[in-house]
């Protein structure tokens, strides 16, 4: 599909900060219909396009994507909302390969120590290709849990935890179909490769083929911390504008996602004990829709200042941040960094019972309803402000540190909270521009940030 | 006061012993061994527990006793038939002494505009040395000294979150103590081997208020703990001492009227009604180990909550409270209550479930627990008729153009946005009077 070129518009970096054109309207196209829809109807400027209508902001699925950005052209002002290749981050196997190498490369070039950063995710083996290195692991650490986790799902479909290799093997042989629930959709018609192409399969294969789909096989993480004796996990955005350089935002708001039943080892096969997504609570017999299995991150936050004291949550929130940094900085090389590119980040993270926080996975297309009238204001709030940093308006002057809920925590180097201090280099230690769980005034930051654009404006033309 | 108390008493009694013939449940009765097993191997999931609770009803709501209150009156005071600028045109129509804002800004002299709080002046724009570094140092070394008269008067700025688990134990007087520990797991005990008929109302109760709130659903357990150990914990009839009330009492069968054979039922005296376990809930916040959360509980309850729902003439009191409320705002808000009175929104129909709760479940908790450390500072319950009028202040532009009951509840229904202090402080010290 080609676009015609809008010759009065001037193309730059969002950090260069030369003047840009105002767009008389923004042109925005989506198939979501949920909190987005409202934020972006509602902005002003803004107008719908539908069908085949040319758009200047599009925020699109990842089946479109990856069936249609190969050949789409697109002005220098178009944005779309997600990276051509985000699956490096957030398919788990690939995400794991690229944070191996990563954690590699800082061993070679920085030692151990810095190396050392990397251990925020539990023991991770692709399946079936490092099934045998995943065998050794286990002969050495007899009676641990284990999860097995399909690649590409989402809502925690396909899940399941074993403890013995006999339970996998049996899932091997294609009798897997026992131990899945019934949430589990039945096995793909289809095989869905890596790349996500779908092959067709002729009616022969499919009764001999074990499912083709890979898992990763990953050490379950068996003293989590326990709020009233749940589990929980937290979820939290990160917005990341470009690879290269990197530069990523960090959203203060998100929450904890309460396992709606008490935490025990003993039933492994409870599968609504262990896995804290809504998508799973919502179909256990417990759930009650009107209770909300959430907590904002700010009482979560509270919570634990007032049990562990101040300095052990300023310590478990930069860990935190490190492992923002660091996964993002392990695909930096691999992502096609295509400056029309931004994407939103939902990060699932789990705190064990010794406060250290472990990465469980990087979800591109974070899940944007609401469940209650407070994550709808959240998730409001967030779009808004993604919006804001994205910039179809061009207003932003490229230097700011702060927009709304959004912190820059990463610009090509780290962002210090100080004004003025000078940021190190390397990946040593730094006080990040960080305030993950803490007051979200944005709607006075906001006002007072276009008021001194706009007043910045006026005195230069 | 006491004649209305008793008959207020009589009137729960028998809706309590009529559930108990309905459903043909015994008040009290011992469990078989089987059973006892089985809550005790349950005891720290008993939220997970769905005993079929649909023909319990809570033997009373907030607002069957306000309009108990409604209806008091004083046989001795003579009220004048002419309406003058100085009757009442509030609910509460008895004449007790309360506080007016002159006398409130004496009282709470902590709370002004030159003191720092906290709540206020640990916000992000304000620089931490300027109060807050400070105040916490001061916290810390009270704690190390262990002064109880020196933290109560420090908890008035507010008590930073770290210490205030440790400061609240330091004031209410609690340590624990081997026994008490020891008396906890008697109680525990208790309930394993007895089972009461209150203990479905505290399980309905928690149902149906904590495990529905979005933030307290985590506590469920710990509420039950609590809950359950203190309807038998009969250390508490203690405080009928100093309460207007008195505990009701139940004969065993066949003896009614027989006062050798009369015991006190619950075992505590104290029946719980709608809502009673949101005086929990907040504390589960702060204290994690059953026996300490629980001794905290029971101290606030003999202290202050038994205020919130027993009719008495002291100034904590509920009846006080109603009227302070009431008379400040009639008073100082005089166009904006004289408004909703017109439109049969009379105020107090809508704060008194705030105060009865010590305004818990609807405030939000950090706001809530800055609230009660200024009720543990100031050792009195009039701060919560304060916040009520404040939050009246503070939406009385809303307030004035509704036109019906519903929807001036609706102005006042979310109040988990409020900032506690500012409002207080600015109602006492900032308004013009």
């Amino acid at each position: 599909m080609s676009r015609p070129k809008n010759q009065n518009y001037k193309g730059h970096g969002l950090s260069k900060g030369k003047e840009r054109e105002q767009r008389a309207s923004i042109r925005f196209k989506t198939t979501l219909i949920n909190t987005l829809m409202d934020v972006l109807r509602h902005r002003p400027g803004w107008v719908e396009v539908k069908d085949e209508g040319e758009w200047d902001f599009y925020w699109c699925d990842v089946s479109w994507l990856r069936e249609n950005f190969d050949h789409t052209y697109m002005d220098e002002h178009v944005r779309i909302s997600h990276f051509r290749n985000h699956y490096e981050l957030t398919r788990k196997n690939y995400m794991v390969k690229n944070l191996k190498r990563f954690r590699k490369q800082l061993e070679r070039e920085a030692g151990k120590l810095e190396a050392a950063k990397c251990d925020f995710f539990p023991k991770t083996f692709e399946m079936p290709c490092e099934y045998h290195l995943f065998v050794e692991e286990f002969r050495k650490n007899p009676g641990i849990t284990w999860i097995m986790k399909p690649v590409a799902r989402s809502q925690g479909k396909g899940i399941f935890l074993f403890r013995r290799l006999k339970d996998i093997m049996d899932w091997r042989k294609g009798t897997a179909g026992k131990k899945l629930t019934s949430l589990e959709a039945p096995p793909a018609r289809s095989a869905v490769n890596p790349s996500g192409s779908h092959d067709a399969r002729s009616s022969d294969d499919q009764k001999d083929e074990i499912p083709v789909e890979n898992y990763v096989a990953q050490r379950y993480i068996e003293n989590p911390y326990l709020i009233g004796g749940r589990k929980f996990d937290l979820r939290v955005y990160v917005l990341v504008m470009s690879y290269l350089p990197l530069r990523a935002w960090l959203y203060r708001d998100g929450f904890a996602r309460f396992s709606n039943t008490r935490f025990t080892l003993s039933s492994i096969d409870d599968q609504y004990v262990h896995l804290t997504n809504v998508a799973v609570q919502k179909t256990s017999p417990d759930y009650h829709a009107k209770k909300g299995c959430k907590w904002m991150l700010q009482r979560f936050r509270q919570y634990l200042a007032s049990k562990h004291g101040p300095e052990a949550v300023e310590t478990l929130f930069s860990d935190m941040d490190n492992i923002f940094v660091r996964s993002l900085q392990s695909v930096q090389k691999v992502i096609i960094s295509d400056k029309h590119c931004f994407e939103l980040y939902g990060y699932d993270i789990l705190i064990d019972e010794n406060l250290k926080p472990w990465l469980l996975e990087v979800n591109a297309s974070p899940s944007l309803t609401a469940s209650s009238q407070e994550d709808y204001e959240l998730k409001i709030c967030l779009l808004e402000d993604t919006l804001h940093v994205v910039d179809m308006e061009a207003r932003l002057t490229g230097r700011e540190k702060r927009v709304g809920g959004f912190d820059l925590m990463w610009n090509d180097g780290p962002v210090s909270r100080e004004e003025g201090a000078p940021d190190l280099s390397g990946m040593g230690n730094f006080v990040t521009n960080t305030h993950l769980g803490c007051i979200n005034d944005r709607n006075n930051q906001l006002r007072q940030l276009f008021r001194s654009l706009q007043s910045q404006k006026k005195a230069s033309s | 006061m006491r004649k209305a108390q008793g008959s207020w008493e009589k009137r729960i009694l028998k809706s309590l012993n009529s559930m108990c013939t309905e459903l043909s449940i015994p008040l009290a009765r011992k469990r078989p061994v089987g059973e006892q097993k089985e809550l005790l191997s349950k005891w720290n999931e008993m939220g997970t527990d769905e005993p079929d609770l649909s023909l319990f009803r809570p033997v009373y709501a907030p607002k069957d006793f306000l309009e108990v209150l409604i209806n008091l009156r004083n046989p001795n005071y003579e009220n004048g038939d002419s309406l003058s600028f100085r009757t009442h045109l509030g609910l509460i129509q008895v004449p007790l002494k309360v506080k007016d804002i002159p006398e409130l800004k004496e009282f709470f002299v902590e709370l002004g505009l030159t003191t720092g709080q906290l709540g206020i002046d640990d916000s992000t724009q304000v620089p931490p040395e300027l109060f807050e570094n400070e105040h916490v140092r001061i916290g810390q070394k009270v704690l190390a000294e262990q002064d109880g008269a020196a933290a109560q008067q420090y908890i008035r700025q507010g008590s930073p979150t770290a210490l205030r688990a440790d400061l609240w134990a330091l004031i209410l007087n609690i340590s624990s103590q081997p026994e008490d520990i020891l008396y906890y797991e008697q109680l525990k005990t208790n309930v394993i081997q007895h089972d009461l008929l209150v203990d479905s109302l505290i399980y309905k109760d928690v149902k149906l208020t904590a495990s529905n709130d979005d933030y307290y659903f985590v506590f469920e357990d710990y509420l039950y703990q609590v809950l359950l150990c203190f309807s038998r914990d009969t250390s508490v009839l203690g405080h009928f001492a100093y309460n207007s009330a008195s505990p009701p009492k139940s004969y065993i069968r066949g003896k009614l009227g027989l006062e050798e054979y009369a015991v006190f039922y619950p075992p505590n005296g104290v029946i719980p009604f709608h809502g009673f376990s949101m005086y929990v809930a907040p504390l589960c916040f702060l204290y994690h180990e059953p026996s300490k959360l629980y001794q905290i509980f029971r101290e606030m309850y003999v202290r202050f909550f038994f205020r919130l729902h027993s009719i008495s003439s002291h100034p904590s009191g509920i009846v006080s409270l109603c009227l302070l409320f009431e008379t400040l705002l009639q008073t100082y808000l005089p166009q904006l209550f004289y408004h909703l009175r017109e439109i049969g929104a009379q105020p107090l129909r809508i704060s008194f479930k705030w105060m009865v709760r010590a305004f818990s479940g609807y405030l939000a908790t950090d706001q809530l627990l800055l609230l009660w450390d200024r009720i543990l500072g100031y050792n009195s319950l009039e701060i919560l008729a304060v916040l009520a009028a404040a939050v009246f202040a503070f939406r009385a532009v809303n307030l004035m153009e509704v036109t019906s009951l519903a929807a001036a509840e609706a102005v006042l229904a979310d109040l988990s946005t409020l900032k506690v202090m500012p409002l207080l402080q600015i109602f006492l010290f900032a308004t013009v009077t």
